[in-house]
């Protein structure tokens, strides 16, 4: 199992990098990120909605993390 | 609000500019010039923004989650506050209360007859009524947290930030510190970030906490209080998670913008949970097949062990979020996540919201999807073989619910509306259902329903000045 799971640990690091090569060609000018900066445009634009999800989802499933840290900070699981 | 008009007001500059943009394929000499006149609007744009910054931002939110069955009940009230220095310097507070009340299921299958449980502090016992599910309804708890973080520009193309927590329960401290680092590429198209966060928790469950797959003693035995201490591990107990997430966001177009996170985290230390039992059944043919197995004792009870889990998860999870802003305004916000660990535990998340945009408010549908494998050590109930008279077979096992395979759907519409400068109110509701499956038992247990779906009701109102 975890052989399995390290296979796929490193294949989705390889294909990371691959995207990270491939930013280089990606992007826009300075002076063309007026929607970009747009409060609705962040990526996590409601933090404390986000913070609220997380600690129910952390509570209800055995999964945590992925945007941020997994940690969890409570008993609740 | 006035920062986004200044910035609006750079636009118009910069849309200017973008029309010259298009000459540069001819007079490429000309783009270290726009480069630069790019970048003293910007400068300017800082500068118009000093009046803004160095002031403070606020959230106040209210969740309240309420489950179905009068299961478990919570109002989770946040404060949130912000501090934007001239130099892009950030200061965060955020203060978390949380209230529990309700009842949780203990881990134990339904029965063709009644049950009785020892609480878990060992102070009292409950009955559970037949073909119910058994839940412990002395589940409560408050819970106040709290968190600060500064964030800060190194340079040009670097940035960092350092935080901790606190978050204190009754029965459970938990206190963290984190840190991460940034590295702009690419004409900050590219970011590139590393985190690292360390947590160190500690436990002390009424009661002490119990030994993993000893028996759970019962009110009714004459030698309880021997039998209690017996079956204890200690009165508090640590555990402490290292998680590391390296990032990578990049800016793919002018509407378009991605992340791609790798994070890993190792707990270490005690990882039951305390309250939670698993029922012995009776695999014996005859007339007990698939019932409690029952123990020797003059009052014949039935025979419950506590959980054991290993002391120690290693879990990594991939993310992925793209943000898209439709021409018309809307944003489409869409996100997976794999996550798998070495308790045998993967799981898929894919998150979509779509933010319609109505002049000064919005409505935004949420849709969750969920999924999740089993953890190699979860049973929902322990055989009699398995349990083999008092020297298990096995050295782990869990009937928590949360570790069985299960899928799980949230519903949910956010409605927001920007009535002043830099102020909103916001609410929204969801609906969550959750779906397990499983191995369904034998004989008078396989009467039972073993896994009833849960749903769970979720409403936030929050206001940002």
């Amino acid at each position: 199992m975890m052989n399995k799971a390290y296979l796929r640990t490193i294949l989705l690091i390889a294909i990371n990098s691959l995207f990270i090569s491939a930013c280089s060609d990606l992007g826009v000018k300075p002076w063309e990120r007026n929607i970009l900066a747009h409060d609705e445009m962040q990526l996590n634009h409601d933090p404390v909605e986000a913070g609220l999800d997380d600690h129910i989802y952390f509570s209800k499933e055995a999964s945590s993390g992925g945007r941020g840290f997994g940690g969890g900070g409570c008993g609740c699981n | 609000m006035q920062l986004v008009k200044q910035k609006n007001g750079n636009t118009n500059q910069a849309d200017q500019s973008e029309d010259k943009q298009l000459m540069t394929h001819k007079f490429k000499k000309i783009t270290p010039a726009l480069a630069a006149a790019s970048c003293s609007l910007l400068g300017a744009g800082d500068t118009l923004a000093k009046d803004e910054t160095g002031t403070w931002n606020f959230d106040v939110a209210a969740l309240l989650y309420a489950e179905s069955d009068d299961r478990v009940q919570a109002a989770e009230p946040v404060f949130n506050a912000t501090k934007t220095y001239d130099d892009g310097e950030i200061l965060n507070f955020k203060v978390v209360f949380d209230t529990l009340t309700g009842a949780s299921p203990n881990g134990a299958t339904p029965s063709d007859q009644a049950q009785v449980f020892t609480q878990p502090s060992g102070k009292g016992s409950f009955t559970t009524a037949t073909n119910e599910r058994p839940i412990d309804d002395t589940f409560q708890d408050t819970r106040a947290a709290i968190s600060a973080n500064w964030s800060a520009p190194i340079n040009r193309d670097w940035a960092y930030s350092t935080g901790a927590y606190g978050s204190k329960e009754y029965d459970y401290l938990s206190l963290g510190i984190n840190g991460a680092v940034k590295r702009y590429l690419n004409q900050k198209n590219t970011e590139l970030s590393v985190g690292l966060s360390f947590s160190a928790d500690t436990l002390e469950p009424e009661g002490g906490h119990p030994l993993g797959l000893s028996e759970m003693p019962h009110k009714s035995s004459s030698a309880f209080d021997t039998e209690f201490a017996a079956s204890r591990e200690g009165s508090s107990d640590t555990k402490t998670i290292i998680d590391a997430v390296f990032g990578v966001t990049q800016v793919i177009s002018r509407n378009t913008i991605m992340q791609f996170n790798y994070g890993i985290s190792l707990s270490d230390g005690y990882l039951n949970d305390p309250f939670k039992i698993l029922s012995v059944i009776d695999d014996t043919a005859g007339a007990n097949f698939g019932g409690n197995l029952k123990n020797t004792a003059a009052t014949a009870e039935n025979i419950y062990l506590y959980e054991a889990r290993p002391d120690s998860r290693m879990k990594h999870s991939f993310y992925w979020q793209t943000k898209y802003a439709l021409n018309n305004g809307d944003v489409i916000d869409g996100s997976y996540r794999f996550m798998l660990d070495d308790w045998g535990i993967n799981s898929h998340t894919l998150d979509f919201r779509y933010r319609w945009a109505l002049g000064e408010s919005y409505l935004e549908p949420h849709l969750r999807y969920y999924m999740q494998s089993e953890a190699d050590f979860y049973k929902p109930f322990v055989s009699s073989t398995e349990y083999n008279a008092g020297a298990p077979t096995f050295k782990e096992a869990s009937s928590d619910e949360r570790l069985s395979e299960m899928d799980a759907i949230t519903v949910g519409l956010k409605y927001g509306w920007k009535f002043a400068d830099d102020q909103e109110v916001n609410m929204r509701v969801e609906y969550y259902l959750q779906s397990h499956t499983g191995d369904n038992g034998f004989g008078k247990l396989s009467q039972q329903d073993l896994y009833p779906d849960s749903q769970a009701v979720i409403f936030q109102i929050g206001y940002s000045f």
